[in-house]
């Protein structure tokens, strides 16, 4: 039925197009940093971009808002997006539920919760410290929606579990509300809450990094089990995988990830989504290159997100979380209405 | 010569036990069917001894060692499985899935060799799967899709293979096809087969070896002219059956039957 010569030849052409997403993705995730950088209230050239970065002028003005503003908000913004995707990828790969994001899964909400009561009780704890709380609420919050989806008869299916998810964040996000309110803390989290890259600092990203670096590593290395274990489990079993111990790293991974990201950004959705069904359509389903691959793309939609953000209504700025559900919330109902053979 | 010493094993999931204390030798260069009404156990029985499932007592023996004791990776080089419910992913080639049989040989991140390719290739000839390798599997038909499942187990080149309801869901012809294929497996190269079949008629034709299971429990085993008979069918299946001999294979099968009054 199908046999169009993009789809007849895949076996060599797969690694050749993934390379093309990868560094063609690379290139434009460049360019949209530039542009970011140039882009703001105060007009930069992107020509300074370029030299603030490789020839550093403390004494130039522009030169100083690039390094302590632009630059860490954009680098911010790639962190996050990388890590959104990534999880994502790894949740739909690990259940093979074509919904799982760690947005729908209840995740964020709980990493959120927990940043909320870290703000209430220690408001001036540092970064350092406030991450691991981000870690614990990620955790919390799988926890829960895992909890009440398999408690049901029948089993954790795609849309029971998303549902659980949409209950239980709910649930916590009124929670946080709740706490915000009674410690008056409300105007630090509103934004925060709604999702927004403009607060990154260097310290974020230095505390960051290292989760980063070893979850990422971490995710390439697991990449061709989930590629097994995303034919199912019984079927991975079958090939000698040790499917509890993947699955388990593979989860640690991606609460690594997804509370990294949301104590910088806040609970932002669908990124996790999108990216890796984007990154499966065009690179096949190997995950040794869509995981790559969603480390790429992923950045890419937050720093243009976040740079769509500014544009929109300047000088005000709209809160990402707001603009990538405009693109997310479509694709979810599309995905919903499939029925998810997908993964 | 036995593949499989199943060992007084207790299954189930949580707190309710399907299986209790069943234990059976599965012999080795056979092909072997488990046989019974729906809810029996077989499946169950036959997720024990692939390890998807471990007992809660007792043990299975393969070669002579705790399957759970040996390296999983270790035993898939020994034993592919084929589950009932195998679904591809969306997008995913025919080749590609094949290729995926390969896994319990490679190391580390390597792509395939050239020995890997030869078995792929193998697979998919023996399949009849050759002109549809580089097809996405959603776009095949039901009989092409299990095939392609069964490419997989045989790519991942192993002495047994086990299979959950192989033929179900597929038409008459295709039904025969893949019990065929897997008789010439059996025959020309000795590989020993353990399946769930539901359709009596093709278990005692294409078996060496049935066990008639109810309830969790073995109720009979061994070939089938001793395991096909008008009271094993009585006690297992509630049926007054009535049997004649398959001109195919000499051996019983049944031509109609009624609900036990």
């Amino acid at each position: 039925m199908v046999a169009s010569s993009e789809l007849s030849a895949p076996k060599r052409s797969r690694p050749i197009r993934a390379i093309i997403v990868l560094f063609g993705g690379m290139l434009a995730l460049l360019l949209a940093i530039g542009l970011s950088i140039s882009f703001g209230a105060a007009d930069i050239q992107l020509a300074t971009v370029w030299t603030a970065v490789f020839s550093f002028n403390p004494d130039v003005t522009a030169h100083q808002i690039i390094r302590e503003i632009r630059l860490p908000r954009v680098l911010g913004a790639a962190m996050v997006g990388a890590c959104f995707a990534v999880a994502g990828a790894l949740m739909q790969g690990m259940t093979r539920n074509p919904l799982a994001d760690s947005g729908l899964l209840g995740i964020n909400a709980g990493a959120a919760f927990m940043l909320a009561i870290c703000f209430a009780l220690w408001p001036s704890l540092p970064y350092l410290y406030v991450i691991l709380f981000s870690f614990l609420g990620a955790g919390l919050g799988a926890g829960i929606v895992y909890g009440v989806g398999s408690m049901s008869r029948g089993g954790l299916t795609p849309m029971r579990l998303v549902l659980a998810g949409a209950a239980v964040s709910a649930l916590l996000g009124a929670l946080s509300e709740g706490v915000a309110l009674y410690f008056r803390i409300g105007q630090d989290l509103a934004f925060w809450y709604a999702g927004g890259v403009s607060g990154t600092k260097w310290i974020h990203l230095q505390v960051m990094s290292p989760w980063l670096l070893a979850a990422m590593i971490g995710a390439v290395i697991l990449s061709r089990s989930i590629t097994l274990l995303s034919l199912g489990e019984e079927v991975s079993i079958g090939l000698g995988q040790r499917t509890k111990t993947i699955k388990v790293v593979g989860m640690v991974i991606v609460l690594i990830l997804a509370g990294a990201a949301v104590s910088v950004v806040g609970a932002v959705g669908f990124v996790g989504l999108v990216v890796p069904h984007l990154t499966r359509f065009l690179v096949g389903h190997d995950y040794r290159w869509i995981i790559p691959c969603s480390i790429v793309l992923g950045s890419l939609l937050v720093v243009l997100a976040d740079l769509g953000a500014r544009m929109i209504n300047p000088p005000y700025e709209t809160p990402i979380g707001a603009l990538i559900a405009l693109i997310g919330v479509p694709f979810f109902l599309y995905l919903a209405r499939k029925g998810g053979k997908e993964i | 010569m036995t593949a499989f010493n199943v060992d007084r094993v207790a299954v189930g999931y949580s707190n309710s036990l399907i299986i209790d204390e069943l234990s059976v030798s599965i012999p080795k260069g056979e092909i072997t069917t488990i046989i019974g009404p729906n809810g029996c156990g077989k499946s169950t029985l036959l997720k024990t001894i692939s390890r998807i499932l471990r007992a809660k007592n007792g043990s299975v023996i393969l070669d002579g060692h705790d399957i759970h004791r040996l390296g999983t990776k270790e035993v898939a080089k020994k034993m592919a499985i084929l589950p009932q419910t195998a679904e591809a992913p969306g997008g995913l080639t025919v080749f590609e899935l094949v290729s995926y049989g390969r896994f319990p040989h490679q190391k580390g991140f390597v792509s395939l060799k050239k020995e890997d390719y030869t078995y792929i290739h193998w697979a998919l000839d023996v399949t009849g799967l050759m002109a549809f390798k580089d097809r996405p599997i959603e776009a095949l038909s039901g009989g092409q899709r299990q095939r392609v499942w069964i490419a997989m187990a045989l790519a991942q080149d192993t002495e047994i293979l086990i299979l959950d309801e192989p033929t179900t869901y597929l038409d008459m012809a295709h039904q025969l096809d893949i019990l065929l294929l897997l008789q010439k497996l059996n025959r020309e190269e000795g590989r020993t087969i353990v399946m769930v079949l539901h359709d009596l008629n093709h278990a005692s034709r294409f078996s060496d070896y049935l066990i008639a299971m109810k309830e969790g429990a073995l109720i009979t085993e061994g070939k089938p002219e001793k395991v096909m008979t008008c009271s094993n069918l009585q006690r297992v299946f509630q049926i007054d059956a009535n049997l004649m001999t398959c001109p195919f294979s000499a051996n019983p099968i049944c031509l109609s039957y009624q609900l036990c009054q």
